[in-house]
């Protein structure tokens, strides 16, 4: 066993602890931090995929601002310190949907001729961030998806400010 | 390579040497040097920082027209040391009612994230901690690491100022890393590199003047991500007494207070690495312990520029800080950007004086226009202002008179 096996074993089990945690603690706040811990071991995964800009991507989006953001929502809630009961009330459900989502995934991931591919090491080439740069406003490559998420984006801001603006105007 | 020109690696051969000589596997011997000087690095930042704040409160005094430390020892050189004893005997109070593990998890990220900026940046041109691709995204994520610090606190205190103080402060910050991640942006696109050994290495003419407004902009946002006056949201006492760490005592207390110090220096220090050509200077490469000797030099310049804004300066409101990060900050960097990308791509390649003029003359430009427009802006809004009514005094002292009971029609 190499090192690198080690630390993915060892990452791999926090990582799966941490999401069993997250969905099974009674105080929301902790819950977040398990969620936290549970996104800074898929970086970590990133990381040792040799992916580099999505592992500290992961990290500045994933907990820089979408976390950060979960913590403050869940401060102005009136059950953020109550743990007398559980949080998740259709939990049986939700189990439901995530096992059959997975084992989709897992399935099409399995099936799908390339992804023998992904266990080799990546070519000098392959690491430099310019390289996915170019791949995503090259028309043959991302541009579409690219431009797609962007638009999304874009509605979704103007959509905040819109609900922000509306609802200053009927207090006065 | 002697040991005066190129001290650490010269250290870290022959420790090399030793260890394989030891019968270390070569790997291992790796591993080893690398937590020796992760190590080192670390603990030699925290120590320097016992330097920092007997520094900084010194200069503080001197711009405040007092003396600052002067009891103990020289200077008073050694007041930090008699603080950081006295705080390491300190009873630990948890508050009942906190969150236990938060409540101790909080100043530890606070100061793991200012340390953690220190692995990539380039302290000369052999000695670095890890030249990864994306050592300028690295910076932000850190970052976002101490905002959680903060945020985290404020909540397990289970103290409604130590909240409000950390909801403030956090809003605070993640408003300042829009245009800190903006202004980063250009050195990356002035290099094609976004990895910090490569932003100081291209820098044979420092980005400071191909980019001074990134460089405003960013030194302004490093201020701000540090919590420091005229920003120091972090800290009112006639508002939310102490802020989100009150009910921190001893060392745990200790861990924010010499993050702030620390966070300080670094962010000096990252200014001087992007912008100022980190350790870049005549002989550099050659003696890289020179090249160390130029970025400190650089740090200090900066350092101290930040202490002297922070002891000169009236602090900012809330609603302030905030609309002048997105009112001006972020339109600045935004246009600092697009700018610099368009003056960048039309000059042509190769010709380094005519790409510097250019750039720099565009960024003049940007200048004047952001200058006239806001004060366009400010004469508007002062002829709208109008006095809507006369001061209105909640107690008035005796001596005067006392005002006339205003007739109610009933």
């Amino acid at each position: 066993m190499t090192g690198m096996q080690i630390v993915f074993l060892i990452n791999a089990a926090v990582t799966v602890i941490a999401g069993v945690m997250m969905v099974t603690v009674k105080r929301l706040m902790h819950a977040a931090m398990w969620l936290i811990l549970t996104l800074f071991g898929v970086a970590v995964v990133f990381g040792l995929l040799e992916a580099s800009f999505f592992a500290i991507v992961q990290v500045v989006v994933y907990i820089g601002a979408i976390a950060i953001l979960l913590v403050f929502a869940i401060m102005l809630t009136r059950d953020a310190v109550d743990d007398s009961f559980l949080q998740n009330h259709r939990w049986v459900l939700t189990a439901l949907i995530g096992a059959v989502a997975l084992s989709g995934l897992l399935l099409a991931i399995f099936t799908w001729p390339q992804s023998a591919l992904f266990t080799a090491p990546l070519a000098d080439a392959q690491r430099d961030v310019g390289e996915m740069g170019l791949s995503l406003l090259d028309p043959q490559g991302y541009l579409i998806p690219f431009e797609v998420s962007s638009i999304l984006l874009l509605a979704a801001l103007i959509g905040a400010v819109h609900v922000g603006i509306s609802r200053r105007e009927e207090e006065r | 390579m002697s040991f005066f020109a190129d001290p650490i690696t010269f250290i870290s051969n022959w420790l090399n040497s030793l260890l394989t000589n030891w019968g270390v596997p070569p790997g291992w011997a790796q591993f080893i040097l690398f937590i020796l000087g992760a190590g080192a690095l670390s603990l030699g930042a925290m120590v320097f920082t016992i330097f920092l704040i007997w520094l900084e409160r010194k200069l503080g005094g001197r711009f405040q027209d007092r003396i600052g430390p002067n009891r103990v020892g020289p200077w008073g050189i050694f007041q930090t040391i008699a603080d950081m004893l006295k705080i390491f005997t300190k009873e630990y109070i948890t508050p009942w009612g906190s969150d236990p593990v938060l409540f101790n998890l909080a100043p530890v990220l606070a100061m793991a994230a200012v340390l953690a900026v220190w692995a990539v940046i380039p302290l000369s041109s052999t000695v670095y901690g890890s030249n990864i691709q994306i050592g300028v995204l690295y910076i932000l994520a850190v970052g976002a690491l101490g905002e959680l610090g903060v945020i985290l606190a404020g909540f397990a205190s289970n103290n409604k100022y130590a909240l409000l103080g950390g909801f403030r402060v956090v809003a605070m910050l993640i408003s300042y890393e829009v245009p800190m991640a903006l202004t980063l942006l250009v050195p990356v696109m002035l290099t094609g590199s976004m990895g910090l050994n490569d932003i100081t290495s291209a820098q044979r003419v420092w980005f400071i003047w191909q980019a001074p407004v990134a460089a405003l902009v960013f030194f302004i946002a490093s201020i701000a991500e540090n919590s420091r006056a005229p920003f120091d949201l972090i800290e009112a006492d006639s508002e939310i007494v102490a802020g989100f760490n009150i009910e921190y005592s001893g060392l745990k207390f200790g861990m924010f207070y010499v993050a702030d110090f620390l966070h300080a220096f670094t962010a000096a220090l990252i200014f001087a690495s992007v912008f100022l050509g980190g350790w870049r200077g005549p002989g550099a490469e050659l003696y890289p312990a020179l090249g160390f000797l130029y970025l400190l030099i650089k740090t200090a310049i900066v350092y101290f520029i930040t202490i002297s804004i922070r002891f000169s300066l009236p602090r900012l409101r809330v609603d302030q800080v905030m609309a002048f990060n997105w009112k001006y900050l972020t339109p600045l960097a935004l246009v600092s950007l697009l700018v610099t990308a368009l003056v960048d791509k039309s000059l042509p390649a190769g010709q380094g004086w005519l790409r510097l003029g250019g750039l720099l003359l565009a960024n003049l430009v940007i200048f004047v226009v952001a200058d006239r427009l806001v004060s366009i802006y400010h004469r508007r809004k002062n002829q709208e202002r109008r006095v809507v009514s006369g001061p209105r005094p909640i107690a008035v002292t005796l001596r005067e008179k006392p005002a006339e009971p205003v007739e109610v029609e009933s």
